[in-house]
C-alpha cells in the first residue's frame, strides 16, 4: 500500500509562503495498492492529484468522508472526471433521506459550479455508505459513522497485513462516554483500533477546543489520547487550522512531544508525505 | 468487544447529560446504560451493575402494579418499542432496591440510524402521581 497526502489543511485552502511545509490544500489522500486507486476526500488537494495521476489508471474510487465544502471543493477540478477513459466512483455517507447523488448535484450546479454532473463525459458511479465493510480491488474498506455534524464517515483500509484509518473530521471527546476510558463507547474506535497509521483530526489546541466544542473537531491532545486508546503505531495529526503557520504547527508538535508519555510515532501531517507499507 | 454504533454512543452521551431519568437498551433488550437520575429511582448504581440482559433487569427493577403484582416484560413501553420499533408510553410502579415503590410515567422511542438500521431504544421516565 502506498499512501500520499495531497492536502491536510482544514476548513479552507491556505496558500501562503508561511504554509509551505505543511501545505495549504484541504483534505485529500491517495491510496494505491496494485491496480487499485482510492482517494480519500476531494478537498482542494485533489486537483493536483488529478494532474499527476498515473495515466494507466482507468478506474478511481473517491471515498468522501462527508460533504462539507473543504472535502468536496476539488471535485469539479479533478481532471479524470472529464476523461471518458477513466471510470470514477464516488462513495459517501448516506443521509437516510436525500440520496447522495442529489446532494452531490448541489455542488455540481450553478451558482456553485458551471458544469452539471450530467454534463460530464462519463457519469460517475455513486455509492451510498453506512456502517459497512466491502472490497475495492484488493483493499478491504470499513466505513462507519463518526461524531461530526451531518452524516460523516471514517474509513479503515486494509491491504495485506497493513491497515490505515482516516478520520479527518472527528470530535472524539463529544462522541465518547468517559473519554478515554471506554473504547467500546468511543466513536471511531473500531476504525482506528491497532492501525499502522491513523490520520486524525487535531484542529485545535486544548485551549481553543473549549470555545469550539460541538463544531466537530478534536484537540491535538484528544487525538493523542484517542490514538493511545486505539494502540496505533503512528498518528498523523490532520486538519490543521487554516490560520496556522508552519512555525505554529511545528511548535504545537514540539509542545506535545515535550510532554512525553507517547508510545507511538507522532507527526503533524504534511502535504506531500508518502508512506509505503 | 466491538465499539457501539455512533447513534448509541450519542444517545448515552445525551442521557448522561440531562436531569431526566434515562434507560438505554440494544435491539435485544440488553440494558446498555441508565443515568444518575434513574439510579435514584432504581436504587442501583450503573457503575456497580453495568449492563444487564433483559431477563435480569426486568426482575431487578421490579416493574409492578399498585398491589405489587409483577408486570410481564411485554407490557413495558420499552419492550413494546423493541417489538414494534415505534414509540410507546405507559405508567406503572417500580420497586427500588431500598423498598420504595415509585409510580412512574415512561415514554420510549426507537433509535433508528440514518441508514434505517434499528439499534435499540431509549426510555425517559418521571416519578409521577397516580391519577
Amino acid at each position: 500500500m502506498k499512501i500520499k497526502v495531497w492536502g491536510c489543511r482544514g476548513s479552507l485552502p491556505s496558500p501562503d509562503p508561511d504554509n509551505y511545509r505543511y501545505g495549504g490544500n484541504t483534505s485529500c489522500i491517495q491510496v494505491t495498492h496494485g491496480e487499485t486507486c482510492i482517494i480519500l476526500d476531494a478537498g482542494s488537494g485533489i486537483m493536483r492529484l488529478g494532474r499527476y495521476l498515473n495515466p494507466t489508471i482507468k478506474e478511481v474510487h473517491i471515498l468522501l468522508s462527508h460533504l462539507h465544502i473543504d472535502h468536496t471543493m476539488g471535485l469539479g477540478f479533478f481532471q479524470p472526471l472529464y476523461n471518458p477513459q477513466v471510470k470514477v466512483h464516488l462513495w459517501g455517507p448516506s443521509s437516510g433521506e436525500e440520496p447522495l447523488l442529489f446532494r452531490l448535484r448541489r455542488y455540481f450546479s450553478p451558482p456553485l459550479f458551471p458544469v452539471k454532473l450530467s454534463e460530464l463525459p462519463r457519469h460517475p458511479e455513486v455509492h451510498e455508505l453506512g456502517d459497512e465493510e466491502f472490497l475495492i480491488g484488493d483493499i478491504r474498506v470499513k466505513s462507519e459513522f463518526v461524531c461530526h455534524p451531518g452524516p460523516t464517515l471514517g474509513y479503515r483500509l486494509m491491504a495485506g497485513n497493513k491497515t490505515i484509518a482516516y478520520l479527518p473530521d472527528h470530535e472524539v471527546m463529544l462522541g465518547s462516554s468517559d473519554f478515554p476510558k471506554e473504547p467500546e463507547w468511543t466513536s471511531g474506535f473500531d476504525l482506528a483500533n491497532k492501525v499502522d497509521l491513523l490520520f486524525h483530526d487535531g484542529a485545535y489546541t486544548s485551549k481553543e477546543y473549549v470555545g469550539k466544542m460541538g463544531w466537530g473537531h478534536s484537540s491535538i491532545r484528544d487525538a493523542i489520547l484517542f490514538a493511545k486508546m486505539c494502540q496505533v503505531k503512528k498518528l498523523s495529526i490532520f486538519h490543521h487550522e487554516p490560520t496556522r503557520t508552519d512555525e505554529q504547527v511545528y511548535r504545537l508538535l514540539q509542545d506535545v512531544l515535550q510532554q512525553g508519555d507517547i508510545n507511538f510515532e507522532l507527526e503533524m501531517c504534511a502535504e506531500g508525505n508518502v508512506y509505503e507499507f | 468487544m466491538p465499539a457501539q454504533p455512533l447513534e448509541l454512543i450519542l444517545a448515552r452521551q445525551f442521557g448522561d447529560s440531562i436531569s431526566l431519568p434515562v434507560f438505554l437498551v440494544d435491539p435485544e433488550g440488553n440494558l446498555l446504560f441508565y443515568n444518575e437520575p434513574a439510579e435514584v429511582i432504581f436504587g442501583l448504581k450503573f457503575n456497580e451493575t453495568g449492563g444487564m440482559r433483559m431477563e435480569e433487569w426486568a426482575t431487578v427493577f421490579k416493574p409492578c402494579d399498585r398491589d405489587g403484582h409483577p408486570l410481564i416484560p411485554e407490557s413495558l413501553p420499552i419492550v413494546k418499542t423493541l417489538t414494534s420499533q415505534l414509540p410507546a408510553n405507559g405508567e406503572f410502579f417500580v420497586d427500588s432496591l431500598s423498598g420504595e415503590r415509585n409510580f412512574i410515567s415512561v415514554s420510549s422511542f426507537p433509535i433508528i440510524s440514518r441508514t434505517k438500521r434499528f439499534l435499540g431504544a431509549m426510555a425517559v421516565f418521571l416519578k409521577s402521581q397516580e391519577q
